[in-house]
């Protein structure tokens, strides 16, 4: 047995164990619920430790460790796999999980303080992760199920945590609500696979070859199922709803590794279950008008918001989206049979979700920050933070530039990537998709402009400026462990974006192990430059990027510039009043608020929002209301509400009261199905 | 590799000139201003003639020139002059539509994709393989002209769009058959002159019965509304 | 890992084609790095001279902008109490990656090296940073006028940057490639060649880059009437050093575009080959390219009047149509299937 089986297993277990361990807290001793909360948080930074370094050896040997444990039904054990994409799926959790655990016991005490129960959050934590981790390990269809649906439960008890707050109780029944339909979903699409493998392990799955109206069936179930988890338009609305009323380290691990895990289910059924070989474009067609549709709906929003966390959260539905489209542009060139394009979009994406855990989780724990610190969710209360939390405005400004796909952070890496999967598009005969691919690559275009305007105004508008309220004036840094994870999670994002080309070339073991081709032009390239393709027809290279030596370069330039301002010796800079074009003085509330920021683009795209406005006047002051609506609401859910409530009003039709009418009801049912399996 | 440069500079050309005639029926789309609707008008109708004169000149047509001329003289000056004419004395210089046509805008590029993929396929007979890319050009200018008429609220604004129907069949015409017969160029051009000076006494009458060139006000004809 | 770098194979094998061990083609790249930003001020002292003659005017002298750059450079920075560090660094942030954007272009001759570090697309993300940072800037002193700046500027450049992407992925599809200096190089071996793509990619840039580099009609560079600026609004608290930095790397930033759009579109003239006639006659060219573009600049900022900030949106929405018009065009016409 490798010694990686092990550490994978210890980590489940140490997560098991830290929920279990919060619960001790319940025994009422003096200092004793402070101890058991850190205990528990210790427990599950190790677990992340080993989470995390099982699964990048894992990646990096490129070993496959299965196991069966003999738990559940009789027929039925538990099947358990970790290879290269669950390792590095693993790593991602383990990687996330750690700065949450240092940042967790500090954050947490306030929630004593306003009597909430932390033996409730710290249990359900614990499950959570074991359950995210469980997923990625099951190798048949009824563990992953069972873990997806602890993941799933648990993770609604973390959104209601504040249970108090109606809305936050509202959040929870939309989640709760959308994770079975999807579960039912993702069930329903294991169904198709296994009714043709007769067996529910992904061994048996993965070598059966289904007709193509059969293959569409099952990846539309998956991508609805799994889509809904991972928040694509329009089933996204759950999203903003719950992850924004978590607390914090819960809507980082939600967002940061929540998504990813659905990500991976995606991959694991697409990619592994149903086979390249399987593959039609048309599905890539679908993802791509999905995933461009996700990407700038998502943006767009998060552009109105107005509440912190509900930023981030739709900006961790542009991100799916933006992940989606490299999804899309994989499963296109697949089905074209442009293996090595079609691995190439698939790193793109693998890449953006890694980015996009790390950055994510820097930003929502981040924000938790701010709001421990000032207790202030709302941006347009806030203004001035970064002298008053000047490490956590650093760390959050590293944040911002990694998530609005900057050079040289990481964010950028895999936007660059996937433009130059789309540039590729001269290489397919249809003549459609030709259209089709550029188009996409405008979006993104769009998106990551946009997405530029989002953070600015987020960053702008809370950490520059004046402070707006008497909380933010009185604000106060984070501590020592708070700080450290956001340290943490800001090295990864600058490392990232620096080391791409080693990067990759690890995530390259993936597609070689699970497809069984990596990309070529990737494995003996050097750790200097970033080449994702290379036609053999001409000597020149289509694209290359090399971020050390850009690195380099901004070194050299800044170097130059201190050597000259240092010859010149005129480095002073004399403080004064603002100028603002000689009017008075200004004060806080004539910056410029959030929702201003955005009334440009508001009005430029009013196709996409519900907007409420008006303005109440009374003798001398007047009040301004704005609230813009989530469209899909009117778009989508209400019909569907509308149509199940006419439906359901029909059927009460049997609703007699009679107990006999029942039980009449009953027993035709049963003959029905009978009569159904008899066939 | 590439495809372009292996044509003859008169091939390029009409390359060229069959994207800006695609330009110029995006704009009639999308123009609000009526007057600027028939400048577009008269630019397209050039932009017609000057490719058959390449066609004339590179495959040594002769007739050619002559229809050339005639496009020229009819389209680019003799239509939107008449056009001028009853803008001018309906009053409506300064009229502008207040319908920004983004879907329109829309529909007409995914008609564009449409009609290449329409197109693709399509093996055509002779000399004219090159010429297919040009055959979607024009054939989604016919389109878009359809969905012209379809949007315009302004009767005259779907006149302009009517015409440049014939402008996208005409240009089909010259660049892949190297033109029709002389005969019946001169039939068509003389069909389109009389459609021309038709509209304008139609434009009088409407515009004297219903005091306005809206067609949504046009409704008279529907039994169902009173 | 100093090993790694020293090492020629590695560089060799990684991009074989290009000129990463020449050193001279570095010495070049450097040269015309220096180059930009030497003669970006001229540049905009130009088409100060080009638009004061066309409205009757004898206007400053040409060298004027140098003059400018010296005095603030002189003179004692003040800012304001309320801004935090980001309001101080910014100007050094802005014109780095300003500067890092025009290392990767070539200015006089294709045999750029550093065109491989950092692609077209790597180019306007530079951009984008540069920007970043300067709506941050804008919104750092907490005034009414920097946030209006800031928020303006956000709008038009989410809007420009799509269409200019846009633009450049019409050339990318068309010869296949990223990097600059291959595209330009690839474009000038298939010799003149009439792409009606391209003739869209030309407008649609030109009219980003009048956007981007805040020229009439989107903004006017030359006036400080509050409600209507959108550049200088940002960089009101501005002074000293900090503002002669802001004004440089704007006049880069035009010299940039100006390079982008003459070298992409009519490459014709610049150097392929690193000899002394050929770089020469390389700089002849793209001074008179710039003399050029810098008169019609002129001459469309003295005819057209600015717009109303609302109608940016159509202007640029227009930008990006012609772009998407471009790329159709590109598919439909150029491609043979």
């Amino acid at each position: 047995m490798p010694p990686v089986f092990d550490t994978f297993l210890i980590g489940v277990g140490l997560a098991l164990l830290s929920a279990l361990a919060s619960l001790l807290s319940q025994f009422n001793i003096r200092r004793w619920p402070d101890l058991v909360n850190r205990l528990s948080f210790t427990l599950l930074g190790i677990s992340g430790l080993f989470a995390a370094y099982s699964g990048i050896t894992q990646l990096v040997t490129q070993e496959t460790t299965e196991l069966v444990i003999p738990f559940g039904l009789p027929w039925l054990h538990w099947h358990i796999k970790l290879d290269a994409l669950s390792g590095f799926f693993l790593f991602i959790i383990g990687l996330v999980l750690i700065p949450v655990a240092t940042y967790g016991p500090s954050y947490c005490k306030e929630f004593r303080h306003s009597g909430e129960q932390l033996p409730v959050l710290g249990f359900f934590t614990g499950l959570f992760v074991a359950g995210m981790m469980m997923v990625v390990l099951a190798n048949d269809a009824y563990t992953f199920m069972i873990a997806w649906e602890v993941m799933s439960l648990s993770s609604y008890f973390l959104v209601t945590f504040q249970h108090r707050n109606p809305a936050n109780r509202r959040a929870g029944f939309i989640y709760l609500l959308m994770a079975h339909i999807g579960g039912l979903s993702i069930l329903l699409g294991y169904g198709v696979l296994a009714g043709f493998a007769d067996s529910f392990t992904f061994d048996a799955m993965q070598h059966v070859s289904l007709s193509p109206f059969w293959a569409s069936t099952a990846f539309a179930f998956a991508f609805i199922g799994f889509g809904m988890k991972a928040g694509i338009v329009p089933l996204h609305v759950w999203l903003p709803e719950a992850h924004p009323v978590a607390p914090s380290h819960i809507s980082a691990l939600m967002s940061g590794v929540m998504l990813k895990v659905a990500v991976y289910g995606m991959v694991r059924f697409t990619l592994g279950l149903i086979g390249v070989d399987q593959i039609q474009w048309q599905w890539g067609v679908v993802v791509l008008i999905i995933g461009s549709g996700t990407a700038l709906y998502g943006v767009l929003y998060a552009l109105m918001q107005r509440d912190i966390k509900r930023i981030l959260a739709y900006s961790s539905v542009e991100n799916i989206g933006i992940i989606m489209l490299g999804f899309g542009l994989s499963l296109v060139f697949y089905g074209t049979g442009h293996h090595q394009l079609g691995i190439m979009g698939f790193l793109a994406m693998l890449y953006h979700s890694l980015n996009h855990a790390v950055f994510k989780s820097l930003l929502f724990l981040g924000a938790g920050s701010v709001i421990h610190g000032t207790h202030e969710r709302d941006i347009e209360h806030m203004g001035g933070l970064l002298k008053r939390m000047p490490w956590t405005g650093l760390f959050f400004l590293i944040g911002v530039i990694s998530i609005a796909s900057l050079p040289p952070f990481n964010g950028f890496v895999s936007e660059w990537l996937i433009f130059q999967t789309a540039l590729h598009n001269w290489t397919i005969e249809q003549g459609i998709l030709r259209f089709m691919i550029p188009s996409t690559a405008a979006v993104l275009a769009m998106t990551g402009a946009l997405a530029v305007g989002a953070f600015v105004r987020l960053y702008g508008i809370s950490f520059l400026g004046l402070p707006r309220t008497q909380h933010v004036r009185n604000a106060h840094e984070a501590s020592g462990g708070m700080l450290f994870a956001l340290a943490y999670l800001a090295v990864f994002c600058f490392a990232l974006g620096i080391l791409v080309a080693p990067v990759l070339a690890l995530l390259n073991h993936i597609p070689d192990q699970l497809i069984g081709a990596g990309l070529g032009s990737l494995n003996e390239r050097s750790w200097l430059w970033l080449i994702p393709i290379r036609e053999t027809d001409s000597a020149i290279v289509p694209a290359s990027y090399s971020p050390p030596l850009v690195l380099l370069g901004i070194g050299l330039v800044w170097l130059l510039g201190s050597i000259i301002l240092h010859v010149r010796k005129n480095r002073k800079v004399r403080r004064a009043e603002v100028w603002d074009c000689g009017f008075s003085t200004p004060n806080a509330r004539m910056q410029y608020t959030g929702m201003a920021f955005s009334m440009p683009l508001r009005r430029v795209f009013k196709g996409f929002f519900t907007i409420e406005e008006k303005v109440e006047r009374h003798e001398d002051t007047s009040r301004h209301f704005l609230t813009v609506e989530d469209r899909s609401w009117k778009m989508f859910y209400q019909p569907i509400g509308r149509s199940v409530l006419f439906i359901a009003r029909h059927v009460t039709l049997i609703q007699s009261g009679n107990i006999r009418t029942y039980l009449a009801w009953s027993l035709a049912t049963i003959v029905l199905l009978l009569w159904l399996v008899s066939l | 590799m590439d495809y372009l440069s292996t044509l003859p500079l008169s091939g390029q050309l009409i390359n060229l000139l069959a994207a800006l005639v695609l330009l110029t029926s995006f704009m009639l789309l999308v123009q609000l201003r009526l007057v600027s609707v028939i400048h577009t008008f008269a630019w397209q109708g050039a932009l017609v003639a000057a490719v058959t004169v390449i066609v004339a000149w590179s495959g040594h047509h002769g007739h050619l020139y002559l229809s050339a001329l005639i496009t020229f003289v009819i389209k680019a000056m003799f239509i939107p002059w008449l056009l001028h004419y009853h803008v001018n004395s309906l009053g409506l210089r300064r009229y502008v539509s207040a319908h920004p046509p983004v879907t329109g805008l829309m529909i007409a590029s995914m008609l564009v994709v449409f009609s290449y993929y329409i197109i693709l396929p399509i093996e055509l007979i002779g000399d004219v393989g090159e010429s297919r890319n040009i055959i979607a050009i024009t054939l989604s200018v016919v389109l878009i002209g359809l969905l012209g008429m379809i949007i315009r609220h302004h009767a005259i604004g779907q006149v302009v769009s009517f015409m440049s129907i014939e402008n996208g069949l005409f240009f089909a015409a010259v660049a892949t058959t190297k033109g029709m017969p002389l005969v019946v160029e001169l039939g068509i051009a003389f069909d389109v002159l009389v459609a021309a000076v038709l509209f304008g006494v139609f434009f009088f009458d409407i515009h004297g019965r219903v005091g306005s060139m809206d067609v949504d006000d046009m409704t008279r004809l529907s039994e169902t509304r009173d | 890992m100093i090993a790694a770098i020293a090492s020629s194979d590695i560089l060799l094998d990684s991009v074989s084609g290009s000129d990463l061990l020449n050193p001279f083609a570095w010495l070049m790249a450097i040269l015309q790095a220096f180059l930009f930003v030497l003669l970006s001020p001229l540049l905009s002292g130009w088409i100060h001279k080009c638009k004061a003659f066309l409205q009757n005017r004898r206007g400053a002298p040409v060298l004027q902008p140098y003059r400018d750059l010296r005095k603030l450079f002189g003179k004692e920075a003040i800012v304001a109490e309320t801004t935090s560090i980001i309001f101080r660094i910014a100007p050094y942030i802005v014109f780095s990656s300003t500067l890092l954007a025009v290392a990767v272009i070539p200015l006089v001759a294709t045999m750029l090296p550093t065109a491989a570090i950092a692609d077209i697309i790597v180019l306007i993300g530079f951009l984008a940073l540069g920007r970043f940072f300067l709506v941050l800037a804008g919104l750092d002193a907490g005034t009414a006028f920097g946030g209006m700046g800031s928020s303006r500027e956000t709008m038009i450049s989410s809007m420009a940057e799509p269409a200019a992407l846009m633009a450049i992925f019409i050339l990318a599809m068309t010869v296949h490639t990223t990097n600059l200096a291959a595209a330009i190089e690839l474009s000038l071996q298939n010799g003149f060649v009439i792409r009606p793509s391209f003739l869209f990619a030309l407008i649609a840039l030109l009219m980003v880059a009048v956007a981007e580099t805040g020229r009439i009609p989107i903004d006017n560079p030359s006036t400080h009437l509050e409600l209507t600026m959108i550049h200088e609004a940002m960089l009101l608290e501005y002074s000293g050093r900090h503002l002669a930095l802001m004004e440089w790397s704007a006049s880069l930033k035009l010299m940039l575009y100006g390079v982008l759009i003459s070298n992409i579109f009519f490459p014709w003239g610049i150097a392929t080959e690193l000899t002394v006639p050929a770089i020469l006659m390389a700089l002849l060219a793209i001074i008179l390219k710039l003399f050029v573009l810098a008169m019609i600049l002129a001459l469309s900022e003295t005819v057209l009047a600015k717009m109303r900030v609302f109608r940016a949106p159509q202007y640029l929405n227009l930008a990006f149509f012609l772009a998407l018009l471009g790329m159709i065009s590109h598919l439909v016409l150029e491609v043979h299937v």
